[in-house]
């Protein structure tokens, strides 16, 4: 009998609530028991609700076993778990698990699939043809095809990826730059994470392909600290294409140099900001520079700079395969393609959805999240991160399209979906949002470095009671000039979550006495 | 934790090729391996990579990563972001302060306790970090045991 394959995600995720664990069970029960079993460390398909997700390759089919403990795995061998047999855990096959497969999946298709560490799973994964299709039909051609897929930048602003190329290409300069930014900080976001975690040399080549159309020698992927294995994959990850030959001196003999260096974060929040991740991979304070100069013509050490968020690189080996158009021909408006949507905080089944835009939020939140994890309703829901703005259920059937967002005084930004139910006291969320800010404010600039810290002051005044009215049109004032005058979006987006918690949830600031009366 | 020694901190920095520009990948090399960053340290890292002590102080005072004071032999770091209070991480912050007599950023038994602003483990919130190790779906009975674990370990 041939070796069974049995794939157990190393992701961040899974592990937290036992994939390793679960792996080692596996790995002694089938000593144990003489059972010829090849153990795949995959990345996640995205599921997280399912973690940690068992897969077993029977003939070809891999059969599912759902949040599955190291206390399992003894019983799973017993019911014939190498011929994917029946057990209170089995799911059935992964592809007919209607989360995963009513999904559009363009970036983190091989997320889940592939054995992430293997640069042979990957190569037979279409891995490294877009690159290859861009030596062969030049950088024109690549910059061409990201301008006309329509991608805009998935770190939050949204910026298209294609005229950003583009400047950086035009730009003279002796050296440029590719930086990544993995420092995925926004509260209820992880798809960068899993996307290096699942995919490492899908951003290895992305990155490469910019470099190769920009005419940058040098990527630098800047990653938060938060995130210990997923620093552990990509290194690994970065090694390996070295030693295969994708990164280096003439790549493939295509006569293009390209290496990356992973640099580490270290824990600040304003350094997802682009030029504060330029000045902390410069080795300095994560200050927030002045824009412009643009990072585009004067970025890292001065030159030139493509700076791009980790899923905005990785959409784009499969337009360089499969052409923009294809790309653009999904997704509604201005928002084309599909964005990696992350769902979180009080949801019955959290996890990654990469889906067209167009889908609204109640779909999301419903079709795949099944509604709260408490079975409450939903209060609020803040898509964006801490800087987004708190959505009321009434909201719900908005379309996900940057430009509907915008129109209801919200944000899309990188996509993460964090549900409260009717328990969550708005009041305190909107008090954290300032506390936040004056936590992470760089302190450049004096709006957001004050202003971040008399917010919450008036907010607990609100709440106590004292001056409501006054104190009320205080906090609305303070908002205005924070918007208005903050240097970056730290300081300058803190107001949405407050003032949207005002606007929907005034009883939620109702000091003790008020609600008595 | 040992306190780095300056041999060491000469070691760390040539590995670094000794590049100014590298200092914050210094630091956290410094931080991962030993814990936090002492004065004498900061005050070599200047003369060794050609910085002022002001420029390397004020590296370090920015990141919250980088501790100027000697953290316990444990490092608890719990989620307090909006997607982990969604799923109840004030009330298991309140939890692990009861139970360990300290507040956040408070060292005492071993134990340091510090609050996190994003794990990316928000799909399994509440979440929070123990030597290194990210958690999820952390109740007060999980945390317990986790606390239990690292007893175990003494």
């Amino acid at each position: 009998m041939a070796r069974t394959k049995i794939y157990v995600p190393r992701e961040t995720a899974a592990v937290s609530v036992g994939a390793d664990e679960v792996a080692l069970a596996i790995a002694r029960i089938a000593k144990k028991t003489a059972a010829d079993v090849e153990l795949i460390r995959n990345g996640s398909w995205g599921a997280s609700w399912l973690e940690p997700l068992v897969e077993v390759d029977v003939d070809g089919t891999r059969i599912a076993y759902g949040n599955v403990a190291a206390d399992d795995v003894e019983s799973m061998f017993v019911a014939d778990l190498l011929k994917g047999g029946e057990h209170a855990r089995r799911l059935g096959p992964t592809t007919e698990i209607p989360y995963l497969i009513n999904q559009d999946r363009w970036t983190f298709w091989r997320c889940g699939l592939i054995n992430p560490l293997s640069i042979e799973d990957f190569e037979l994964h279409q891995g490294f043809n877009a690159l290859s299709k861009a030596f062969a039909e030049g950088a024109e051609s690549v910059l061409q095809a990201v301008a006309d897929s329509g991608l805009r930048g998935r770190g939050g602003a949204g910026f298209p990826t294609g005229i950003k190329w583009r400047t950086v290409a035009d730009a003279a300069g002796d050296q440029k730059y590719i930086a990544c930014n993995a420092d995925e900080g926004d509260s209820g976001t992880f798809s960068d994470r899993m996307l290096m975690e699942g995919d490492p040399f899908g951003l290895i080549e992305a990155m490469a392909i910019a470099g190769f159309a920009v005419g940058a020698s040098k990527g630098y992927i800047y990653l938060r600290s938060e995130y210990p294995l997923t620093h552990s994959i990509l290194s690994r990850a970065i090694a390996s294409a070295r030693d295969a030959g994708w990164l280096g001196e003439d790549i493939k003999g295509s006569g293009f140099n390209f290496d990356i260096d992973l640099h580490l974060g270290a824990g600040s929040y304003v350094c997802g900001e682009e030029t504060a991740m330029l000045e902390s991979l410069e080795g300095k304070k994560g200050i927030v520079r002045y824009k412009p100069p643009l990072p585009a013509l004067q970025g890292l050490f001065g030159k030139p700079t493509v700076v791009n968020n980790v899923v905005s690189l990785a959409s784009v080996p499969n337009i360089v395969n499969l052409g923009g158009d294809r790309y653009s021909s999904m997704g509604v408006n201005r928002s084309k393609g599909t964005l990696a949507f992350q769902l979180a905080g009080n949801i019955k089944r959290g996890g990654l959805v990469e889906k067209s835009f167009g889908v609204t939020l109640r779909e999301l939140i419903e079709d795949w999240g099944g509604g709260t994890a408490s079975g409450r309703p939903v209060k609020a829901v803040q898509v964006g991160g801490p800087l987004g703005a708190y959505i009321p259920a009434e909201q719900l059937d908005t379309p996900m399209d940057y430009e509907a967002f915008i129109s209801i005084g919200a944000m899309i930004g990188h996509g993460g979906i964090v549900v409260f139910d009717d328990t969550a006291d708005m009041a305190q969320l909107a008090r954290f949002a300032m506390e936040f800010c004056a936590i992470e404010s760089c302190g450049k600039c004096t709006p957001c470095r004050i202003g971040s810290t008399r917010g919450v002051e008036v907010i607990d005044k609100i709440i106590k009671g004292e001056n409501k009215d006054e104190n009320y049109d205080l906090l609305v004032d303070l908002c205005d000039t924070m918007e208005g005058a903050s240097l970056c979006a730290m300081g300058g987006m803190t107001p949405f979550p407050v003032r949207s918690a005002l606007k929907y949830f005034a009883e939620d600031f109702a000091s003790p006495n008020e609600n008595q009366t | 934790m040992a306190t780095i020694d300056e041999k060491t901190t000469s070691e760390i920095v040539a590995e670094f090729d000794s590049r100014p520009e590298l200092l914050v990948q210094i630091l956290q090399t410094i931080v991962m391996r030993f814990g936090w960053i002492p004065e004498k340290t900061i005050r070599q890292l200047a003369g060794e990579l050609n910085l002022s002590r002001a420029d390397v102080h004020g590296v370090v005072e920015y990141y919250h990563d980088f501790r100027t004071s000697e953290p316990g032999r444990h490092i608890v770091k719990i989620c307090q972001a909006e997607a982990c209070q969604a799923m109840g991480s004030r009330e298991l912050t309140r939890h692990a302060e009861t139970t360990l007599a300290m507040s956040l950023h408070d060292t005492a038994n071993d134990i340091t306790l510090e609050p996190v602003y994003c794990l990316g483990n928000c799909a399994c919130s509440p979440a929070v970090m123990v030597n290194g190790k990210t958690y999820g779906r952390v109740d007060a009975p999980r945390f317990n045991a986790l606390l239990d674990s690292l007893r175990g370990d003494d």
